[in-house]
């Protein structure tokens, strides 16, 4: 669409700038602010320059937490993404069916976080859990609460449980733009169903997953409340995540200075990886 | 392209197999579609079943369905004011925070959707970016700030934290929605002599007006699943259902039953609302681009 220059759009704009830059930019000057600091208490404060950035990338529970979660990120991609177009492929096309397995497919979308941390809590227990007491069952030596290898499995089964289903509907929403055109065109040409996933269904479905691996990135790099509810980060470290070594260095410890270089750094990561898939997603859109 | 033959049920993997003409009464697609559901419902029907069990029940043993059918945590919840309040605290809380969302980002998606200014690009991006940064990090300037301005344990104060990722959020699904307006409808609008505030009011909010549903409806709902912000903001009088939960672990032990029930609450507005909507929530997801 052709836009029209006009700088007067500025006004239309102003209630957002100024509602955003009071509950983002104040407080991001603050995170600077302490970063910066040595701080004791409101009287007795010390320009320290870099030193906490110093300090913080030498820090090995940053590093630890660091390769957790991009692992971890990682992790959710290479289950999610794949899942979801599989899903997306198999739901009805039309019809109340449609409509129903796209509301069941949202209602893990609509649980407070807090909620699936405790869903999972109870339903992995060996005594009082579904999934626990049948692994325990089979001959599983299964317990989150002890095992680190198992706590990751049930942090990872958990993620793949709640947000599969935005890639799922992401990628419906994208499969239904689809005209029908083209099947009828495939099906004279007698494609192959792989055929037809590769050159039809897959470069449309680009746009899409391409918003839906940066929504899944973003959101995954922040987790905090669903491992916090499961594991608490244990068991020792082994959930613990970025947002979670955070909170426990900002609340916890009141480490101010170590905690605002640290939000700085966390921050600059999330920045630059969003910004290469919006670039990305951007010319994407572009190019069609 | 409903008028091809393909019947209601067919997926679209079923679309790519049709040619090679397999018969069976249930596609793999269908069983694989069953499966995925039953994996998404079994830890929710968990929860469910847990809620009307009592305590003993819980912990004597695995039953699918509860032998001793109660209510009795139900309505713990409900006469107890302390656990009611917290559900009235995050529905009021929520619902300033979609309206306020709404009120701002209205204007400014028109702008982005229609005019070309300095720095739009830029603007667009760094809204992007609130989107993107973790709660974490403005926890402690969250609570410095409004303590400062004395806004810490109400409800405003947590309405304007979630604004943080919600504004950004509302902008791009409306701007989604707007730019699928064609623009010949405002240029036509204007040359009838309408100004500016009547024509969105009267002409252009009614024809987005599903746009503004869904934009609503994400606003509510992202602003229903946080708790770290809302936890740290508010102390008593404020406090949102999430943090009243952690009320259910004792010195006697966690009280299951309770914490099932004030769990099976919490995901009924989600449900509830989500019928208006499932047509367009991918579009929602999608922040207005698909």
């Amino acid at each position: 669409m052709n836009k029209v220059e006009n700088n007067k759009a500025w006004f239309l704009v102003l209630p957002v700038f100024l509602l955003v830059a009071f509950s983002a930019v104040v407080p991001l000057m603050t995170v600077v602010n302490y970063s910066v600091q040595d701080i004791f208490d409101a009287s007795n404060r010390y320009f320290v320059g870099v030193e906490w950035f110093k300090e913080v990338l030498r820090d090995p529970r940053l590093h630890d937490s660091l390769i957790r979660q991009f692992i971890f990120s990682f992790c959710v991609l290479l289950i999610e993404v794949p899942l979801g177009i599989c899903v997306a492929l198999m739901m009805p096309k039309e019809g109340r069916w449609s409509a129903l397995c796209l509301i069941l497919l949202a209602i893990p979308l609509l649980i407070p976080w807090n909620v699936v941390g405790t869903i999972w809590q109870i339903f992995g227990r060996a005594d009082i859990g579904l999934m626990g007491y049948s692994l325990n069952a089979i001959g599983i030596d299964y317990n989150y609460a002890g095992n680190s290898g198992d706590a990751w499995a049930t942090v990872l089964l958990m993620d793949v449980w709640h947000w599969t289903s935005l890639i799922a509907l992401l990628c419906y929403s994208g499969l239904r733009a689809i005209p029908d055109a083209y099947y009828q065109a495939a099906r004279i040409d007698r494609a192959s169903g792989w055929a037809i996933f590769r050159y039809i269904q897959l470069p449309k479905l680009q746009s899409v997953l391409l918003i839906g691996i940066l929504l899944r990135f973003m959101d995954s790099f922040m987790i905090y409340t669903e491992p916090f509810v499961l594991t608490g980060g244990g068991p020792g470290n082994s959930t613990t995540f970025l947002s979670q070594t955070l909170t426990t260095m900002a609340i916890g410890q009141f480490d101010l200075g170590r905690a605002g270089a640290f939000s700085l750094i966390y921050f600059l990561i999330i920045l630059l990886v969003s910004w290469l898939l919006y670039t990305a997603m951007t010319h994407v859109e572009k190019g069609e | 392209m409903s008028t091809k033959t393909l019947n209601s049920s067919t997926s679209f993997a079923q679309a790519a197999q049709k040619k090679r003409g397999i018969a069976l009464p249930f596609t793999k697609g269908q069983v694989g579609m069953v499966c995925y559901l039953l994996f998404v419902l079994v830890p929710i029907y968990w929860l469910l079943n847990m809620s009307f069990k009592t305590n003993q029940e819980i912990l004597g043993g695995l039953s699918l369905f509860p032998q001793n059918f109660t209510l009795d945590n139900y309505r713990v919840i409900f006469t107890d004011p302390t656990w009611y309040n917290g559900y009235l605290n995050s529905i009021y809380y929520v619902s300033l925070n979609t309206v306020i969302s709404l009120l701002v980002a209205l204007p400014a998606a028109y702008a982005f959707s229609r005019y070309k200014f300095v720095g739009d690009k830029h603007l667009f991006f760094w809204l992007l970016t609130n989107r993107m940064s973790p709660p974490a990090v403005f926890l402690l300037p969250f609570f410095q700030l409004y303590s400062s301005v004395g806004l810490f344990d109400t409800h405003i104060a947590v309405a304007l934290a979630h604004c943080l990722f919600n504004v950004p959020l509302a902008v791009w699904i409306l701007e989604g929605f707007m730019s699928g307006v064609p623009k010949e409808i405002d240029e036509t609008a204007y040359i009838d002599g309408y100004s500016f505030p009547h024509f969105f009011g009267k002409i252009f909010l009614p024809m987005i007006r599903s746009g503004i549903g869904v934009t609503a409806f994400f606003c509510f709902m992202f602003s229903w699943v946080e708790l770290l912000l809302a936890r740290t903001l508010t102390s008593i009088d404020a406090k949102p259902i999430g943090a009243v939960m952690t009320r259910t672990i004792t010195a006697s032990g966690v009280d299951w039953g309770v914490l099932a029930a004030a769990g099976c609450l919490t995901i009924v507005p989600g449900v509830l609302v989500i019928w208006f909507v499932r047509n367009h929530v991918a579009k929602g997801f999608a922040l207005g681009r698909v």
